[in-house]
């Protein structure tokens, strides 16, 4: 349904300028930003026309940085100081972190999540993340020359609460308002139309530079569930290139030993990949300790060479199948996403699997932000004939530690979100005030086999005899997958004051700090960017009563309506004046306050109408 | 109609067991297409608060509907019969036979075929007291009776995860 927005004359901006809202693909090997423009999701190039990011954040003497091809050309040279793949410590504490010998940093291991020794000093994997967000975010504003309104950002199916906010954490340290997390198999899936067809089983084959996942989507009404998700967080096309470079420095007779001359192979073996997807043979170019050495290679000993490589990802294909309880023919639909899923290999071996030919028709390194791009135009309110639903679900259950060590699940896996469950519990003490509450995620009866999200201390709950408090505590998951918690003391209507300890993730005055120091707001005069936000949220909110006034004004009575209208002439004016934050925030939240009573009233009438439409309908 | 109506009324259903699930389902998503917080993504925290609202409650609900153990239970207790599971264990003459039937075969079953046969009985009994149910509650307007069904099914559903647990123990 459409809102009419209609503005008076000097009142507000033109209604019908587009909202920039942006997709992003926030990927461990690369990251891209699309954009819908003139009805086409496409991605955006950097000033040198390259819509590839890499995800490398490397930490100049300086205080500078390099974020992208530079720093990752400086990787071996420079390694303590330039980090790769940071999307794997997202949320993680030091213990989580596979092979951690082997990669070349200074792993600091702090509560909440690990942290980076760089010469910048210590760094979390949310500010470096945040780092490549705002890369992206700076070259949408470019591109658009105008700021950025919002983002929907894509996270793996399997990413859990943890690794959910310390990515949504990554994007308010760089600035984004982010729209909404969306799953990246589900964000493929968009970009190739799927939500227009009818309901269906598909398969989202994923292999990329460093990581392989697999996902089975369940397609029904509008409703995209992920219904299991397999894969190799250690198997990606660098897989192919190390096999190939290996191949060719023994044809050579050579050896690579310098860091230099192993990347020098690895290159040659990539390039000889690359041109192998389109002929039958190629020669590959060493240069590795002195002159340059040419091998031939042909396709057919490329894919002998790495056929053990795909049938790892065709077992992983094999076991979610089997974890989805599907047979091969019951997948309606294959969509390929990743750049070694150009490679003629993986295609054949997909299709051979699957029995029927994958859907290729879009770039594989550009259909997930592609997707994202279109979940941001509607979101935006661009796309008003847009009538995309995306209700997913939750991927790991909730639950709560119990007497000896086990969990008691609140919230089941692959539960529609959002979500809230009640639960009550009582106190065990004559004048208990406070009790804790463990919350973990997993699918296992014991708390030790599960993840730990957070442990919520519930205090203010008034002195009472044991067993006589009824503390009602209510887990709410939204929809972008992310856990709040709130209770109450059912008697007295008290509200029990919660601290939340996440388990993993950042506090809130850690996020501050990050935010202060981030360079996001460093480069820039922090008070002229947080007064430009302000004035932006303050254009926000009153754009959003305007239109809702002119929509649902009826509902109003006259003193309401007056109300509301002086909240918005002073928001405007102070808006208008203002030197500083502090004051537009406020006329800003007064306004928010102002106009719940007005929000829930629309809502009612909205659900009213789709109501009284079907009756109208069924007679 | 708020957040306080019924499933029935919120989802605009007759307040009865027997109901037509592909309409429930497009109920749900023509609901969550008005009320899903992705639809005031862009209109303030407000809204965005009441949508989130909404939308947990439209899911609950359909949740609640659309399975009809569950559907039996609410209506049985808006109808003032609580079922009360845990304190409340009665359960009718006829079904305690039945059940001790059944417990006695699953302990004596042996092949992959035993187990099928009395999983296959299960559901027909299942079938049979969802039918009772049906009757019960909105011909009858009989919810106390109903409940006790609703208790006796809640007994078959557990008892066929054991059935399950035994056949893919049998499977291997």
């Amino acid at each position: 349904m459409a809102l009419l927005q209609i503005s008076e004359p000097g009142q507000s901006p033109d209604p019908h300028q587009r909202r920039i809202a942006v997709g992003i693909d926030l990927g461990t090997t690369h990251s891209l930003v699309a954009a819908v423009r003139n009805g086409v999701a496409e991605c955006l190039p950097d000033d040198r026309g390259r819509v590839l990011l890499p995800s490398v954040v490397r930490y100049l003497e300086n205080g500078g940085r390099q974020i992208g091809y530079e720093a990752l050309a400086a990787q071996s040279e420079d390694a303590e100081n330039t980090i790769a793949s940071v999307k794997r410590l997202m949320g993680r504490g030091l213990a989580d972190i596979a092979n951690r010998e082997k990669l070349p940093y200074r792993f600091v291991d702090k509560p909440g999540m690990v942290a980076l020794q760089t010469r910048a000093g210590e760094k979390s994997p949310v500010e470096i993340s945040a780092e490549i967000l705002a890369t992206l975010r700076y070259r949408a504003e470019d591109t658009f020359n105008d700021d950025l309104y919002g983002a929907v950002i894509t996270v793996p199916a399997y990413f859990d609460d943890a690794q959910r906010q310390a990515t949504k954490d990554a994007a308010k340290l760089a600035g984004i308002n982010v729209l909404r997390l969306i799953n990246e198999p589900t964000a493929a899936a968009i970009a190739y139309g799927l939500d227009n067809a009818s309901e269906g089983i598909y398969a989202v084959y994923d292999l990329g530079g460093g990581t392989f996942d697999i996902s089975i989507l369940r397609l029904t009404r509008g409703v995209f569930e992920v219904i299991a998700t397999g894969g190799d967080s250690a198997l990606g096309g660098d897989d192919y290139d190390r096999a190939l470079a290996d191949w060719l420095l023994g044809q050579a007779g050579l050896e690579a030993v310098a860091p230099g001359d192993k990347a020098a192979a690895k290159a040659a073996a990539r390039a000889a990949k690359e041109l192998l997807s389109a002929q039958d043979s190629v020669i590959a170019t060493l240069t590795v300790q002195g002159p340059s050495v040419e091998v031939p290679v042909g396709r057919a000993t490329f894919e002998e060479l790495t056929a053990g490589l795909t049938s790892r990802t065709m077992n992983a294909a094999r076991k979610a199948l089997r974890d989805a309880k599907l047979a091969k023919d019951e997948i309606q639909g294959v969509v390929l996403v990743g750049g070694a899923t150009r490679m003629p290999q993986v295609r054949r071996a997909v299709a051979e699997f699957f029995g029927r030919e994958p859907l290729t028709n879009l770039n594989p390194d550009e259909v997930v932000a592609l997707g994202a791009a279109v979940q941001a135009n509607q979101l935006a309110g661009n796309d008003t004939q847009g009538d995309l639903l995306l209700l997913d679900v939750i991927p790991l259950s909730l639950g709560i530690e119990t007497m000896g060590g086990l969990v008691e699940r609140i919230i089941p896996r692959n539960e529609t979100i959002p979500t809230a469950k009640a639960q009550d519990f009582t106190t065990y003490q004559d004048g208990q005030t406070a009790m804790a509450i463990h919350v973990v995620q997993g699918e296992r009866d014991l708390v030790q086999d599960c993840r730990s999200l957070a442990r919520f201390e519930l205090r203010g709950i008034p002195p009472m005899a044991a067993g006589a408090a009824r503390i009602r505590v209510t887990f709410t998951v939204d929809a972008d997958g992310l856990l709040s918690v709130s209770a109450k003391e059912q008697g007295s209507g008290v509200e029990a004051r919660i601290d939340v300890k996440p388990s993993y993730g950042l506090s809130d005055d850690e996020i501050a700090r990050m935010l202060k120091e981030s360079f996001a707001t460093a480069e820039q005069d922090m008070r002229a960017r947080a007064l430009a936000e302000a004035k932006v949220e303050a254009q926000r909110m009153l754009l959003a009563t305007r239109s809702a006034l002119d929509a649902d004004g009826h509902l109003l009575t006259a003193d309401e309506r007056a109300h509301i209208e002086a909240l918005m002439a002073s928001l405007r004016a102070v808006a208008e004046n203002a030197a500083e934050a502090g004051p537009v925030d406020a006329a800003t939240e007064a306004l928010a306050k102002g106009t719940e009573a007005f929000a829930a009233m629309r809502m009612n009438e909205s659900i009213q109408k789709a109501l009284t439409g079907r009756k109208v309908e069924a007679i | 109609m708020n957040l306080q109506s019924n499933d029935f009324e919120l989802f605009g259903l007759p307040e009865r067991f027997e109901q037509d699930l592909p309409r429930i389902d497009s109920r749900w998503k023509e609901l969550q297409r008005e009320a899903h917080p992705d639809r005031f993504a862009a209109q303030g925290a407000a809204a965005q608060r009441i949508a989130m609202q909404w939308s947990v409650r439209i899911n609950e609900a359909y949740k609640r509907l659309k399975d009809p153990l569950k559907r039996a239970a609410y209506l049985c207790e808006l109808r003032g019969a609580p079922i009360d599971a845990e304190n409340n264990t009665a359960m009718p003459t006829e079904f305690l036979v039945e059940q001790m039937a059944w417990r006695e075969a699953l302990e004596e079953a042996r092949t992959p075929e035993d187990v099928d046969h009395l999983e296959e009985e299960l559901m027909q009994a299942r079938r049979a007291v969802l039918k009772r149910i049906g009757t019960l509650l909105d011909e009858s307007n009989d919810a106390r009776a109903a409940a006790q069904q609703v208790r006796a099914l809640m007994f078959v559903e557990r008892f066929g995860q054991d059935v399950q647990a035994r056949a893919e123990q049998l499977g291997q």
